[in-house]
């Protein structure tokens, strides 16, 4: 389900309402039981971890936090998972809204289909994803012999690195789009240019206008898998210290080394990450909620 | 499709679709087809031995069990959390509902190493837990407790909205017509609840099958008890076994593809029944 979608929703939030309402509200002990099982299991299973990252991060003092932040290993992983995002998310941004363009505003055959496939990467393992390009880049793989005569190394490298990241956030933006951009049809479009405008200054003045936190969802949403993918990145990373290494790849080999507190360090940062990826999330959810206080803020 | 050709207002469609196709192809569509066209390269005897060896079917009996398991735990849980979010009012429900997407946003690694601090012997709930016999870290219980937490979001997600979108009326009738509240909930509210809770369900069971970040730190990775598919592709690569890996894979994508079939028309007869796009 689409962000947009559940922030569309005509009663969003509007708990209240159940509970003023005889036929839909619920007796005390029945409120109390779901609510205290339901929050239960929130504390155990979400908030449990989350609280935990931080805790055994300063659990040997704050001065060897800082230190395995600053460490040059923890600096160049920073720095690699930087660039992966800093490509990937782009891509998928131009790819995303090319996508919904095409899918929202003309009618063609295979639509749907097209839309199933774009969904693809969403229900692919990690492992996969990482794997595909070892077959397609690898030694052993189609273009392998001739890439390592070529000496270009993309496979255990920062290109494949790259690649598989752009797989696994392949389809956030275009998901958060397409929803939307077929709800809102094409009249707007067909009105400008039929007033005059240019396809270019349609597509800048009206469309994206009107699509523009559903993108800044999207792209909120694909930077946070981008940053933090795992299983894909450690396919195809080869873990070089300090070369081929993302934050996650570095959390785990800290880890196996059983420098937990280091892990933990680089953790938090990932998990402060997420943090900021939910309360930006909320934030838009609202905006949208919200659309006649747009200019208020 | 002949009315949009001749009424074809709008500029960019072969360039929007054309763009689009490319790029689809380029990253995911020919890279996916490696995987098949790998494995068809193989003997149908190559074929069996990488993918019913049976540390491999170990694997997917941990892996397919595990998965519905922790969807099945979702639903209960998903659905109780769903409810209270929307139709209760108590303290922290807008922090509760932010929070439910966590695992979306956590990096699996993170997810994982956080939730072995968690159940390891000497570890928050471990310690308590370990000497009454319970044991979750390094063993097939792990599995399933990294499973039930990436699942979570997943269930409240697509049941939330439409319990939100439920007319009260519906309700206010079974009530004014004599019905119990535990008759309205269970006859009216839950079957207009249950295909966005099969979907959730589905959505859950697909990720937790393809998992691997979150669980490969609890899980121990004990061959023939704790090893999960994913990681007997990781395995294989490891020794170099690049046939044995691709053969696996292909059996996960192939599960992977009736699985996004599944959602994707639980979906359409969840929109069919609720009015609802997704």
């Amino acid at each position: 389900m689409s962000a947009v979608a559940k922030a569309l929703s005509p009663h969003a939030g509007g708990a209240s309402r159940f509970e003023r309402n005889a036929a839909t509200r619920d007796a005390g002990i029945v409120k109390f039981l779901v609510l205290s099982l339901g929050l239960i299991f929130f504390a155990i299973f979400l908030l449990m971890p989350l609280v935990a990252v931080f805790l055994e991060a300063f659990r040997k003092g704050a001065a060897t936090y800082f230190a395995a932040l600053v460490e040059p290993d923890a600096l160049s992983a920073i720095k690699l998972t930087l660039i992966a995002a800093a490509i990937a998310v782009p891509l998928n941004l131009v790819f995303g809204v090319s996508a919904a363009w095409a899918v929202a505003k003309f009618n063609f055959p295979g639509k749907q289909f097209l839309i199933t496939l774009i969904d693809l990467p969403f229900s692919v393992s990690p492992v996969v994803a990482g794997l595909i390009y070892v077959l397609v880049f690898g030694l052993q793989g189609w273009f392998g012999a001739w890439l390592s005569a070529h000496d270009i190394k993309i496979v255990f490298a920062v290109p494949a690195i790259v690649l598989a990241t752009v797989f696994v956030t392949f389809p956030f933006i275009a998901r958060e789009l397409i929803p939307l951009m077929q709800a809102q049809g094409r009249d707007e479009e067909e009105a400008a240019i039929s007033l005059g405008a240019s396809g270019l200054q349609t597509f800048f003045r009206v469309t994206i206008p009107n699509v523009k936190w559903a993108l800044l969802y999207g792209v909120i949403l694909c930077n946070a898998r981008a940053m933090g993918e795992f299983g894909a990145v450690s396919v195809v990373s080869g873990h070089i210290r300090g070369e081929t290494n993302t934050m996650p790849l570095h959390v785990e080999i800290l880890y196996n080394e059983y420098q937990f507190a280091a892990a933990f360090a680089v953790a938090s940062l990932l998990a402060l990450l997420a943090l900021v990826t939910l309360a930006l999330k909320t934030y838009v959810e609202w905006r949208i909620s919200h659309p006649a206080t747009k200019e208020a803020v | 499709m002949s009315h949009s050709k001749t009424h074809r207002v709008l500029p960019g469609f072969g360039l929007s679709l054309g763009f689009t196709l490319a790029y689809l192809s380029l990253i995911v569509l020919v890279p996916v087809s490696a995987v098949f066209i790998k494995t068809a390269g193989m003997t149908a005897e190559q074929f069996w031995t990488a993918v019913a060896s049976p540390r491999v079917v170990a694997s997917y009996k941990l892996t397919f069990g595990a998965a519905l398991l922790a969807a099945a735990i979702n639903c209960v849980f998903g659905l109780l959390l769903a409810w209270g979010i929307t139709r209760y009012t108590f303290p922290g429900r807008k922090l509760v509902d932010a929070l439910i997407d966590l695992p979306f946003a956590l990096p699996t690694a993170v997810a994982g190493i956080a939730l072995t601090a968690i159940y390891a012997k000497n570890g928050w709930l471990g310690q308590f837990l370990e000497p009454l016999g319970i044991k979750i870290a390094f063993g097939p219980p792990g599995v399933l407790v990294a499973l039930v937490f990436i699942g979570l979001p997943f269930v409240v997600r697509t049941v939330q909205p439409v319990l939100e979108d439920l007319d009260a009326e519906f309700e206010e009738a079974a009530a004014s017509l004599g019905a119990t509240r535990w008759q309205a909930v269970t006859r009216i509210v839950f079957p207009t609840l249950l295909p966005a809770l099969l979907t959730g369900f589905a959505l859950a069971f697909a990720r937790a099958v393809g998992e691997y970040g979150s669980v490969i730190f609890i899980a121990g990775n004990i061959p023939m008890v704790s090893e999960i598919t994913p990681l007997m592709i990781i395995t294989k690569l490891e020794q170099y076994d690049y046939q044995g890996a691709t053969a696996i894979a292909s059996v996960m994508l192939v599960i992977s593809f009736l699985l996004l079939l599944t959602v994707n028309g639980l979906q359409s007869w969840a929109a069919k029944r609720t009015g609802r796009t997704y």
